[in-house]
């Protein structure tokens, strides 16, 4: 039996994906390996007695060779454990889940809003090229994406929560918290996300809309006298999916993995600074699985970004 | 009075009126602030604590790698939550005097090498157990063995023998020690049932909150432990710890009013938090110091001359008002200073003196290469600008320092207790003896100035077994001249610790121990 290509292509790349995060989880561990200290001494700080260290470190298994520890860890992932984590035993899955799962709902807030928004001015700023509406969205956005993100967020935080008290500085979420504190609490961090990410994806709408607007059917719509809008919309649009997609999805990659700084300023408990926490005390096992996770996370949007853009096009779709 | 003060004094004690309106109608009336203050405590306590509500902290201190184990607290959250849901067998006051607690009276022989604690009848842990001296003992001796990982193994190691007798804790020491109480009241000893070697982390303790919410690095709550034994504290319903590590964050959080206390206020916006409405600046000066470390066994400082060169070529005054904006005071390079019971207040103070510090530098002898100074923004608060400092006044001095910026991740185990020369800070004890034994004593493991005095260690030991406080006293001031004229230590300053208390919050009280009332604010405080 013969494979439609694009299954083919898909099994393929999701085999070569599971072998770039085994590659990546070696890494990882080899770099934690370099990392001055260990997990025994972070844990009793200033204050650790050789006695207490030499304690710590036995009953943690700190002492047999680091291909050992490896092998020991990735025998359990395969097995779905993620094991416990060395500084307070919390199980790593558990405690993880919540913490993805905050992560995921602020990205997913972030990105409902930010998607559709940079690619709506992305249309109006190819309308009015080269006019006020498309200097005015340019100007606004690469100015929000030149500031630092802490600084956007405490312009924000000052204003929303000291000033007028509109959102709450403090952004942390909680099970059993209702649909709508929970937004109410999001709502600054998201506010920061999407002033961080909308210019990336504006500009490259802009820029992939005009280059197709260049070629020779978009002048037979214009002299058949469709609206200009609706020649962005309907005609340059679907031609430039292809490289809007992989904007969006470095984008959304970025939303998961790459908003430590936000979630310290408001104090949102996600993947970042858990991830942070764990580098400063050494505790590899969480390193890695939170590691593994972003990787995971990269290599899927990556794989999802070329899907769609074989998918957008005929000619991929249909190879001879 | 006033009528009008008089009314307004009253509203403001019931929270119903702010404070600092308060002030400002008391001044407008021709009352002076300092009056006003007084006379606004005093109608507080008038009023008495109320009961009930929700006291939430906003803390620096906490990470997503906490465990609820005491004996793994090593930062402020940590010990914050512990002193929510657990009970010491004796605690300090902040006058500095013992405040039995699970322990109802207690007593030691003429020697003080025996020690017995009587435990308080009818206390309970949450699970509904009473507190027995078998408890205690269990307790201590998990700290105590020697396949323990407590942070407390250096203070309570000791203790040669502990039994349980009825309602008798018996503690017998290898040395004599008259400040044993003080160290049952290190916060890595919340006495759990069973000692909690079967589940350390459990969080069940005898405090006066129980444990509801456990997100290590996020936030912990609290709910009133409705058969705690003492009803003098523990006033709000509920209590919360939100983890807020950013400092901007923090004190926005205190401003908007989604958190009643903050600790680690940065000196450099005191200015602005003051003028905030609704919120006050509470600063106490502690025994806390940052310190530069010279190690003594370790050339060059193996050379007393360049020591004292160094200690004089330190501009203090300088340091506390450009490092910790007037929140703290000059240090004299010994550990100690008058929060400390039995502080000799007659020892001279050190000044900045390069006329000094050129003659000991050039008795010294140093080939004039620059000597290496290492620091990191995490060593203390405003670590790498006090070694600039330092720099720019050794240079005036003739002295060449080269600084050496290292980053925070692995300062604590890869440079200090290891850099000849680095900076540091001591969170300080609360007793004389403690500070000197952690880390003065030249057997201890803490030593970083590699200090050793033959003279000094043999007066630390005699002293702890002094039960006259004058003799005592002559000792310990005998030993600070020794650490300040002999030591590798520099103690430029001592830092306050600095809270934000909304004006919502009632019964702070100025504790040296540890920054928000020694841990207990949540527990002492109440909501006006």
């Amino acid at each position: 039996m013969k494979l439609h290509p694009v299954v083919s292509l898909l099994v393929q790349r999701v085999a070569l994906g599971l072998l770039l995060l085994l590659a990546v989880s070696v890494l990882i561990f080899a770099g934690t390996q370099l990392l001055p200290g260990d997990v025994a001494q972070a844990i009793l700080g200033q204050s650790a007695t050789p006695q207490a260290l030499a304690n710590l470190r036995e009953q943690l298994g700190l002492n047999d060779p680091a291909y050992v520890r490896y092998f020991r860890w990735l025998g359990g992932v395969v097995q779905g454990d993620l094991g416990t984590a060395l500084t307070n035993g919390q199980d790593i899955a558990t405690a993880m889940g919540g913490r993805l799962w905050n992560t995921m709902f602020l990205a997913f807030w972030a990105a409902v809003i930010a998607v559709p928004l940079a690619i709506t001015l992305g249309l109006i700023a190819v309308r009015y090229q080269g006019r006020w509406p498309d200097k005015l969205i340019s100007a606004v956005t690469l100015s929000t994406i030149s500031l630092p993100e802490f600084v956007v967020g405490y312009i924000a935080m000052f204003l929303l929560a000291v000033k007028f008290r509109v959102f709450t500085s403090v952004s942390t979420v909680y099970d059993g918290m209702s649909f709508a504190d929970r937004m109410s609490a999001i709502a600054l961090p998201v506010i920061v996300l999407v002033l961080v990410v909308l210019a990336h994806m504006m500009r490259m709408t802009r820029a992939a809309i005009l280059n197709v607007m260049q070629s020779a059917y978009i002048e037979t719509a214009e002299l058949k006298g469709v609206r200009p809008f609706t020649i962005i919309a309907r005609h340059a649009l679907p031609n430039a999916i292809a490289p809007i997609v992989n904007v969006v999805m470095l984008n959304l990659a970025y939303l998961v993995v790459g908003v430590v700084v936000v979630e310290v300023v408001f104090v949102y408990p996600g993947m970042g600074q858990y991830l942070v926490d764990h580098v400063a005390k050494r505790d590899i096992p969480v390193v890695q699985a939170c590691g593994v996770v972003f990787a995971a996370v990269y290599i899927g949007l990556n794989m999802l970004a070329d899907v769609v853009s074989i998918l957008s096009n005929p000619r991929l779709r249909h190879p001879k | 009075m006033n009528d009008e003060l008089h009314y307004l004094l009253g509203r403001t004690a019931r929270g119903q009126f702010s404070r600092r309106a308060f002030l400002g109608r008391a001044a407008a009336l021709g009352v002076s602030a300092a009056l006003a203050n007084t006379m606004l405590a005093q109608a507080v306590r008038a009023e008495g604590p109320k009961k009930g509500g929700l006291i939430r902290l906003g803390m620096a201190g906490g990470e997503s790698t906490n465990s609820l184990d005491p004996a793994l607290a090593a930062s402020e959250v940590p010990m914050q939550v512990s002193f929510t849901w657990g009970e010491l067998l004796v605690d300090v006051k902040p006058d500095g005097s013992i405040d039995p607690r699970i322990a109802e009276e207690y007593s030691s022989s003429p020697d003080a090498k025996e020690w017995k604690f009587k435990i308080r009848k009818g206390v309970e842990f949450h699970d509904g157990k009473t507190v027995t001296a078998e408890d205690v003992v269990a307790t201590l001796k998990r700290h105590t063995d020697e396949k323990a990982k407590s942070g407390a193994l250096g203070i309570v190691q000791g203790i040669a023998d502990m039994k349980a007798d009825g309602d008798m804790v018996t503690l017998t020491l290898k040395d004599a020690n008259a400040d044993l109480p003080y160290l049952m009241a290190d916060y890595h000893l919340m006495i759990q049932p069973g000692g909690g070697i079967d589940n350390p982390a459990a969080g069940i303790g005898a405090g006066p909150y129980k444990i509801t919410v456990n997100e290590p690095g996020v936030r912990h709550g609290f709910e009133k432990f409705a058969n705690y034994w003492d009803s003098s504290i523990g006033h709000a319903d509920q209590v919360e710890i939100l983890v807020i590590n950013d400092g901007t964050a923090r004190s926005a959080a205190l401003q908007s009013g989604q958190v009643h206390i903050i600790n680690r206020l940065d000196p450099k916006i005191i200015g602005l938090l003051k003028r905030a409405p609704g919120v006050r600046i509470e600063a106490v000066a502690g025994r806390g110091h940052y310190v530069f470390i010279m190690r003594t066994q370790t050339e060059p400082f193996v050379n007393n001359d360049l020591r004292m060169a160094l200690k004089y070529a330190i501009n203090r005054k300088e340091m506390v008002e450009k490092i910790l904006g007037g929140y703290g005071h000059i240090g004299n390079d010994f550990p100690i200073n008058a929060a400390y019971p039995l502080f000799d207040d007659t020892i001279e103070q050190r000044e900045y003196d390069p006329e000094k510090a050129k003659e000991y530098y050039k008795k010294s002898g140093h080939d004039g290469s620059p000597i290496i100074l290492d620091t990191a923004p995490g060593a203390f608060p405003g670590a790498v600008e006090a070694a600039q400092l330092f720099q720019e006044s050794a240079k005036a001095c003739g002295i060449p320092l080269e600084i050496k910026r290292d980053p925070d991740d692995g300062y604590w185990s890869d440079i200090w207790n290891k850099a000849p020369f680095c900076a540091s800070y001591w969170g300080g004890r609360p007793v004389q003896d403690q500070m000197y034994s952690t880390a003065y004593l030249s057997t201890a493991d803490w030593n970083d100035t590699q200090f050793k005095n033959e003279r000094f260690d043999s007066l630390l030991l005699a002293a702890r077994g002094e039960l006259d406080e004058a003799k005592r006293k002559a000792m310990y001031s005998e030993m600070a001249h020794l650490v300040r004229d002999e030591g590798g230590v520099i103690v430029p300053m001592f830092n306050d610790f600095i809270a934000g208390v909304s004006d919502q919050i009632q019964g702070w009280e100025a504790d040296p121990n540890q920054e928000l009332m020694n841990g207990r604010a949540q527990v002492r405080c109440w909501l006006a």
